[in-house]
């Protein structure tokens, strides 16, 4: 293998590359990315960058004087890839022929209809949506957040932190019931009734009112909500449009193998624009984690540099965490296989809480708030059950 | 040297904090080895002394950042800085951490804050 393009050039792409030189891979090493900066770390995004205490320069995923020796050709998009001679086309025109493609494309915020174009209304995925949403916080306001998930709550924990008046907006009966059940999602999200930000949910949104900014939110059921500030905060799409006709199965994203092997010989696929297979679960999963972002690429660039002769293995549980209003709340495993949930440590109301689900009495998921310590040990014993479903 | 704990206290696998500012680790490792490191993860607020330990070296609860004991060297991402590695003198039992003279990798958020920035 003598060129290896790695297509997309945040965490997921970076650890691919890394994990080519760690593994030996000695040849030509091109990165791609459509952004203009150097790969650099999104979580903090909604919540330190957000607030002001965090900056750009600290953002850097690589460290100093890290040399990949790769050609790096940012801020120019992948907008197609021939499968005869797995060539990348980029939006320039140029073309990269490899013997190795890495998809590592990611994934774009949703947005609302008819949004566009009306100022004061923000999603939040990269750091110029950051630098924005920031500048708008800082002169304070009414900001209304479209969506109860987890960018939505770490948005609205930031802003009323920064002292903004907060109303969130979720259309499901409960927030995070998807990612963390009925139960804890209600609990996880008290947190922000228990700080005073209003909480609208089983609602939807019809549209916003303003001319040229937005004034208001207007909901299904007739209210208006009063906005200077709006954040749209209803999920992400895999950046996959780049990859019709190629040949490469798409299926919610890149449908691959449980080594991130695609339809097509000499091209894997990671992070969040990947649809990995998961035995435990005996079905693909579209994992939108930093964490899988930064762990499975070793197991795919394994697996691009074998040429597909290597037995994958199985992946960890998959892992996120998010901070809001000073609890740290940490989730693995999957919520959605799960028939109990068990508080086995703290309370709920006191929003310090370490809960693990179960299936038939095998644990499946574990959630933490505020409790890192025996959270990462139940995590590790979550890992160590190869046939946890 | 500043006195932690008693080594009979302190199971192998177990942790130890130390609550001086910045805070201080002592791991006794399952070999039975002790080491002491700055409790704080390079990378953001988090104690490692509520992380993983295994072999030499401990896993950062929050986002698994690995450091080894013996160096600080940072041995997984998202950490980019090494922790800094204290001195350990086990004596009549008791262990005792004599603390680095070298400054501290200290994450952005705990940095800015003991330099009178925004908390």
């Amino acid at each position: 293998m003598r060129t290896v393009a790695v297509v997309g050039a945040s965490l997921a792409g970076l650890s691919a590359a890394r994990s080519l030189r760690e593994q030996g891979y000695d040849g030509r090493l091109v990165l791609i990315g459509d952004e203009v900066h150097r790969p650099y770390d999104r979580p903090p995004l909604s919540k330190e960058f957000l607030a002001g205490t965090l900056g750009e320069a600290e953002l850097g995923l690589e460290t100093d004087g890290e040399d990949l020796r790769a050609e790096w050709l940012l801020g120019t998009r992948a907008t197609g890839l021939d499968r005869t001679d797995r060539s990348v086309r980029l939006a320039d025109g140029r073309d990269v022929r490899a013997d190795g493609v890495v998809i590592a494309t990611g994934a774009a915020a949703r947005t609302l209809p008819g949004a566009d174009g009306i100022t004061g209304v923000h999603t939040l995925r990269t750091l110029d949506d950051a630098r924005a949403l920031r500048d708008e916080l800082a002169r304070g306001g009414r900001l209304v957040v479209i969506g109860g998930g987890f960018i939505g709550a770490e948005v609205a924990s930031t802003a009323y932190a920064l002292g903004l008046d907060v109303t969130v907006i979720e259309a499901a009966p409960t927030p995070l019931a998807g990612p963390l059940g009925e139960t804890m999602g209600a609990v996880v999200s008290g947190l922000h009734t228990d700080h005073g930000v209003r909480l609208l949910c089983g609602v939807g949104v019809k549209g916003l009112s303003g001319e040229d900014r937005v004034e208001a939110v207007l909901l299904d059921d007739g209210r208006s909500v009063p906005a200077d500030i709006v954040v749209v905060g209803v999920g992400a799409r895999p950046c996959v449009e780049w990859l019709a006709g190629s040949g490469v199965d798409l299926d919610n994203g890149v449908k691959c193998g449980a080594d991130g092997r695609t339809s097509l010989a000499g091209v894997v696929a990671v992070g969040d624009c990947a649809n990995w297979y998961d035995p435990r679960v005996g079905a693909h999963r579209r994992v939108e984690h930093w964490t899988g972002a930064l762990e499975r690429p070793a197991a795919a660039v394994a697996t691009l540099l074998a040429g597909g002769a290597v037995e994958p293995g199985v992946p960890r549980p998959p892992y996120f965490w998010s901070d809001q209003y000073g609890v740290k709340i940490q989730f693995a495993g999957y919520a959605g296989g799960a028939d109990s949930v068990t508080v086995e440590e703290g309370a709920v109301g006191d929003r310090n809480v370490l809960a693990v689900y179960r299936r038939a009495g095998e644990p499946v998921a574990v959630l933490g708030m505020n409790q890192p310590r025996l959270f990462v040990r139940l995590r590790k014993q979550l890992s160590a059950v190869p046939g946890a479903r | 040297m500043i006195p932690a704990c008693r080594l009979a206290d302190l199971p192998r696998g177990e942790a130890f904090r130390l609550d001086i500012d910045p805070p201080v680790s002592v791991f006794h490792t399952d070999d039975g080895e002790v080491f002491a490191i700055d409790d704080t993860c390079t990378h953001q607020d988090a104690s490692l002394a509520d992380g993983w330990l295994e072999g030499c070296e401990v896993e950062c609860p929050l986002h698994a950042s690995k450091f080894d004991l013996r160096t600080g060297a940072v041995d997984s991402p998202p950490a980019k800085l090494p922790v800094r590695t204290h001195e350990v003198v086990v004596e009549d039992g008791m262990i005792y951490v004599r603390v680095s003279a070298d400054a501290p990798n200290l994450p952005p958020c705990i940095a800015s804050r003991l330099a009178g920035g925004p908390a």
